[in-house]
């Protein structure tokens, strides 16, 4: 039995001199949301245009849920996508271009209204889309790739001009649909809400994967470290001259200590602070976030 | 037949279709009334300068002349629905969202053909509606005898109008989905499929006369009038530019569709 939602191997799209997509391979499995993180003009977009059969590889395969990305027309069936943001006909209403959409993919209307309602456009619907915030576009979009029921949903920015309740809906509304089943492969540049949702994380940089897996490992490879705060400030100094003493490495920031160590180290720095008359305030691991880790691995690219 | 249900909802849209349906309207109207308000005009009541008599008029034919005469307009409106409609899936982005629905290529593009010719079969019922009623609102003022108009001759002029006059408009139509495929942007294959028509064809068929027997858009209106163009001397036959227009159309329809199959799409 089929596993995985995604499955590329070795994938690869050139225009003339430029490499968009070099050698990528990943998987994603079934019923988890997925990261899909890099700095713009990493090649997300294109690889995301390859899984949906909209352009063809230069080199290398994949599958959708089983099915050979050469032959989208047997697994597009069960995928929702929105990609690049949400485009529609200006002149048609929300619900007349869920219309279009639906008698194309033979999807009852009575979905269309359904979707309106669960991205909260319900009392919109009848509006013409050029009448539309990008914050409604964006949940039309969001509406529109859910269409078809999906087993596996693509998402390109799709918080991209919400507001902060808005991106906690879209958030809320993914964890609902992966808890259902619903594999989720999101990309993003709101790598804090990532985080909070991604199970997964394929991570791109100059066209290249350069990391793949399940999101914790990637935040285990973040260097460890223990947060050291004395009560008194003017004992940072002191504090540091005994770790450093004791063979732990530190740096001085603001009003604490950053010392190399994971969290089981933290006992024994208690000690040797204590023994050598220093009070600590605060002694807690630092958890590294994605975001530091993203800009550990892609060099710091936005 | 999802595809052409869907492409409808597109087509009906009320500003569009009364919009199209109103510019044909006028444009028939007006040839229509110039035809029979103009009859007696030294100037000439037709294109180009040229003369219908009122003789003419009066055949079992006549009604159906304005009509006719209405095609080369009728057919840059199906080529500016045609070129728009296609164009505009990759302006909008919207392409890629019915590419997702629909991947075949190839069944998308036919579904999408099929609507827009239903509705250049609208417009054309249209015009000769208007021209036919027109002919009749005009006849007396311009003192054109009626009588041959309603018999068995007339209604089979008028079929055999209609046909040609539907052939010729889903051909411009045609020339304009290719256009709106090739340069993906509604302005740009609209002007180009109109300036090639108007300005190329014209251009050419003066320095080279023989040439004319070739051009698409001449060879259009030799279809529409059922072989008989007015002020055309050695036009070719109805069958020589039925078949000339179909291999133009049919070798360029599949270049196209095949480059539609094949090409990225990346907007």
């Amino acid at each position: 039995m089929n596993t995985l939602a995604i499955s590329v191997s070795n994938l690869s799209k050139r225009y003339g001199d430029v490499l968009a997509v070099n050698n990528a391979s990943f998987e994603v499995p079934l019923g988890t949301i997925c990261g899909f993180v890099g700095p713009n003009g990493s090649g997300k977009t294109t690889t995301i245009r390859m899984l949906l059969g909209l352009i063809k590889p230069t080199e290398g395969s994949g599958s959708i849920i089983g099915n050979s990305i050469a032959q989208p027309e047997k697994y597009l069936k069960e995928v929702g996508a929105m990609i690049e943001g949400p485009a529609f006909y200006p002149a048609l209403s929300g619900i007349e271009n869920l219309k279009v959409l639906a008698k194309i993919g033979g999807i009852p209307y009575s979905r269309c209204q359904e979707l309106l309602e669960v991205v909260g456009l319900g009392e919109r619907g009848n509006d013409k889309y050029k009448t539309y915030s990008l914050g409604m576009k964006q949940r039309l979009g969001i509406a529109a790739s859910l269409l078809p029921n999906p087993k596996l949903l693509i998402l390109d920015e799709p918080t991209n001009g919400l507001d902060p309740a808005g991106i906690q809906e879209v958030r809320d509304l993914l964890e609902k649909l992966a808890s259902e089943g619903v594999t989720v492969f999101v990309s993003s540049h709101l790598l804090s809400e990532l985080e909070m949702i991604s199970k997964y994380l394929v991570m791109l940089r100059k066209g290249e994967v350069i990391f793949a897996g399940p999101i914790h490992e990637l935040l285990a490879r973040h260097k460890a470290t223990v947060i050291a705060k004395p009560s008194s400030i003017n004992s940072l100094n002191h504090l540091a001259g005994l770790l450093n003493k004791a063979g732990f490495k530190s740096v001085v920031e603001d009003d604490h200590l950053l010392v190399d160590a994971d969290e089981s180290a933290a006992v024994r720095i208690n000690k040797i602070a204590f023994e050598g008359g220093v009070v600590l305030a605060q002694l807690t691991p630092a958890k590294a976030s994605l975001e530091e880790t993203f800009f550990e691995l892609t060099g710091g690219a936005a | 037949m999802r595809i052409f249900l869907a492409e409808w909802r597109k087509l009906r849209r009320p500003t569009f279709f009364f919009g199209t349906m109103g510019s044909v309207v006028f444009v028939t109207g007006l040839v229509t009334s110039l035809l029979f308000l103009l009859i007696d005009a030294k100037t000439g009541n037709a294109d180009r300068g040229n003369r219908i008599t009122r003789e003419m008029l009066e055949l079992s034919d006549g009604f159906t002349i304005g009509f006719n005469s209405s095609n080369g307009l009728l057919g840059l409106v199906a080529l500016s629905v045609f070129a728009a409609q296609t164009a505009q899936e990759y302006t909008y982005g919207t392409l890629r969202n019915l590419l997702v629905r629909q991947p075949r290529r190839i069944r998308l593009l036919i579904g999408k053909y099929f609507s827009m010719a239903t509705f250049a079969l609208v417009s054309v019922l249209i015009s000769a509606a208007t021209a036919v009623g027109l002919a009749l609102a005009l006849s007396g003022k311009a003192k054109v005898a009626t009588d041959n108009w309603f018999t068995n001759d007339g209604y089979t002029a008028l079929g055999h109008s209609l046909v040609n006059v539907l052939i010729s408009t889903i051909g411009y139509g045609t020339i304009g989905m290719i256009l709106g495929l090739i340069f993906r942007s509604p302005i740009s294959s609209i002007s180009i499929g109109t300036a090639y028509l108007l300005v190329v064809e014209s251009i050419i068929s003066i320095a080279w006369k023989p040439a004319s027997n070739w051009m698409p858009g001449n060879l259009l209106s030799v279809v529409a009038t059922g072989g008989s163009p007015i002020g055309v001397e050695n036009a070719p036959t109805y069958s020589q530019a039925l078949l000339r227009i179909a291999l133009y159309l049919l070798g360029a329809g599949l270049i196209t569709a095949t480059l539609f199959k094949r090409r990225d799409v990346a907007n």
